[in-house]
């Protein structure tokens, strides 16, 4: 029973943990995706924007989707959300749980990311390049240059080693202004989303605790109940495999010469662990026989029963009409499916 | 029964020691979060205050909120507090120790980060160079008001084309930063001190109401992580059940059914009840089938009652 406790403590705690670890991987993986990327603001007027938000905003949203895809309990939520009724509710809570907890994990590297190209700031450096206030910070009555050729000098801020304007308004100066901008709007941005996380953390066991245990718990025992569905089936998978395999065994060493698809029947019992082991097959063309009647015709997926009756009782419920041999239609069925 | 007693007694001081790990932890990356941040002052008269106390003391309140997020005994003390009565009282001198315990815990890497900011004095260079006499500092005396505060700002960035040979920069920069540093080291000073005489004095007054506090608070968040792993292991035999249930269920109907006959092998019986009656691709597939249109109540009193 303590055994039994310990592996299912393990479990438990192994699951959460492996979706936080998960997540914290998602997370490193987005800081080191950022500084791998080589941004290359293209420093022309209209393009400067496009490029820096959409830096800043499709990656996010690609890695959200990824935190998704890689999380186990998506198909089982969707299973969950799907399945006919039956003789089982459906509880939306369990599933709204269920959802929440995914959404969670799958928004942390998102989050990382635009914190980690804000605090940066060659994103909105590049962005918000032409949107530099010139009375402020530079020479806004620069009488020789139209509104255009405004606008693309200062598009080619980014770029230090085209840029010309110096005389309207300094790189240092544009540049200083806006990574501070760019970091203080990354603080605000890591500030909002910590207070939000502490506020919903915080807030629930102050007013929906009960109803939390429930949906927690039904949760974790759909995900168990899964698995233990899935153990059970690949058990029973690999009996029905010995037995299917052991019968053709019996079938093939008593009666190999004769049809390729052949009823199994059982085989003699025989004296010795090394002998039961060989199954009957002692010779190479036996062995070759087997293995070619494997390939060709596998037997049915129905398992016969280990002692035909020797006569027609029938105990129990049920009566079907019963034939004089009640393998004779039981033959026939064999070779149908056998040879489909 | 010893080896309980071993696992919970591991837990108890590993709980403790899990939420120290993680306020080092913290403090660790509070200060490699400083070092990588790249500091950058605007250089401009009104945004240079609100950048440097800014990035003074936003960060902290973001560690702060991190602190209490990753400590699980913040929701332990919540759940604590916010709970009916019902038949057990609550003990507030209980629900203080844990608050005081979480609070102490998670002030510990935004003071790390305020600190590293003081003690490194880039913050105060920025946020204060506009407010520093201009009459100390011969470069700054004879010029305008208008034109000081200007400059002034610019002194924090080294690299401006006004400020690249200017002794007076220098000078205004290393005053602000022996301002910065002794203030974090006072700050510092202060703490620990205040940290070794609570530590010191703290057994003089109350000890027996705190060991009380103490034990409880203990107790409860054990209380609370043995609740979760029973939970799990019931769930686990309730699925257990249910599925065993299932398959009993899919058995009964198959024999009703169909034509086999009754399962009175006494050889391979290990290897049919592993198969559970299900012996034949069509009854696996129906099986399988009825599993997912048609989930079993969730109910195993009458598997209970066989």
């Amino acid at each position: 029973m303590d055994k039994f406790r310990m592996i299912f403590q393990f479990f438990q705690s192994n699951q959460e943990s492996f979706m936080n670890g998960i997540c914290g991987i998602m997370a490193l993986a987005s800081t080191q995706m950022y500084s791998a990327f080589d941004f290359n603001c293209p420093c022309l007027p209209h393009y400067n924007l496009a490029y820096g938000l959409g830096i800043l905003l499709v990656p996010p949203f690609i890695l959200f989707l990824l935190g998704f895809v890689l999380n186990n309990n998506i198909s089982m939520l969707a299973e969950e959300w799907r399945r006919p009724q039956g003789r089982r509710g459906k509880d939306p809570s369990v599933l709204r749980y269920m959802f929440c907890s995914m959404a969670q994990r799958a928004m942390i590297a998102p989050a990382v990311w635009v914190s980690v190209t804000l605090l940066d700031g060659k994103c909105i450096t590049c962005a918000f390049c032409t949107s530099v206030p010139l009375e402020t910070l530079g020479n806004a009555s620069h009488p020789r240059l139209s509104q255009g050729e405004i606008q693309r000098v200062l598009a080619r801020i980014p770029c230090k080693e085209i840029y010309n304007g110096q005389q309207l308004i300094a790189n240092e100066v544009a540049v200083r202004y806006l990574r501070c901008i760019s970091q203080a709007l990354g603080w605000c941005f890591v500030l909002l989303m910590t207070t939000l996380a502490f506020l919903v953390r915080s807030l629930r066991p102050c007013f929906s605790q009960a109803a939390f245990l429930k949906s927690r718990y039904w949760s974790h025992y759909i995900d168990i109940e899964r698995k233990l569905f899935d153990e059970t089936c690949a058990e029973h998978a690999r009996s029905f495999a010995k037995v299917c395999i052991q019968q053709f065994f019996e079938g093939m060493s008593t009666d190999p010469v004769a049809a390729r698809c052949q009823l199994p029947r059982k085989a003699p019992a025989d004296a010795g662990e090394a002998a039961e082991k060989l199954l009957g097959i002692t010779d190479q063309g036996t062995m070759n026989m087997a293995l070619k009647s494997w390939h060709r015709c596998k037997p049915p997926l129905h398992l016969h029963p280990p002692a035909l009756p020797t006569g027609n009782g029938w105990a129990g419920e049920g009566q079907p009409p019963t034939p004089t041999h009640p393998s004779a239609p039981r033959r026939e069925t064999a070779a149908y499916y056998s040879c489909v | 029964m010893d080896r309980f007693r071993m696992i919970f007694q591991y837990f108890q001081s590993n709980s403790e020691s899990v939420m120290n790990g993680i306020c080092g932890l913290l403090a660790l990356a509070s200060v490699k979060m400083y070092t990588s941040f790249d500091f950058s002052c605007p250089c401009l008269p009104q945004y240079n205050v609100a950048y440097g106390l800014g990035i003074m003391f936003i960060p902290p309140i973001i560690l702060f909120f991190c602190g209490l997020i990753l400590n699980r005994q913040s929701l332990v003390m919540l759940e604590e507090w916010r709970r009916p009565a019902g038949r057990r009282k609550k003990d507030l001198a209980v629900i203080r120790y844990m608050c005081s315990s979480i609070m102490q815990r998670a002030m510990v890497a935004p003071v790390v980060w305020i600190i590293v900011t003081l003690l490194d004095g880039k913050c105060l260079i920025c946020a204060f160079s506009g407010s520093v006499d201009p009459e100390k500092f011969v470069g700054f005396a004879n010029v305008s008001t208008v034109q000081v505060q200007q400059l002034l700002a610019k002194v924090p960035c080294k690299d401006d084309e006004l400020m690249r040979n200017n002794t007076s920069r220098k000078a205004v920069s290393r005053y602000l930063r022996c301002w910065s540093q002794a203030l974090g080291w006072s700050i510092l000073l202060i703490l620990i001190t205040a940290a070794f005489l609570a530590r010191w004095l703290g057994p003089c007054f109350n000890q027996a109401t705190l060991l009380q506090a103490r034990h409880w608070s203990n107790y409860i968040d054990i209380e609370q992580k043995i609740f979760e792993e029973t939970c799990c292991e019931h769930s686990r035999l309730f699925a257990h059940k249910c599925i065993l249930h299932f398959f009993e269920s899919m058995r009964q109907e198959i024999k009703l059914h169909s034509f086999s006959l009754p399962q009175e092998g006494e050889e391979d019986e290990g290897e049919e009840d592993l198969l559970r009656g299900i012996t034949d691709q069509d009854q696996v597939n129906k099986l399988l089938k009825t599993w997912y249109y048609e989930k079993p109540p969730l109910d195993v009193s009458q598997a209970h009652q066989r």
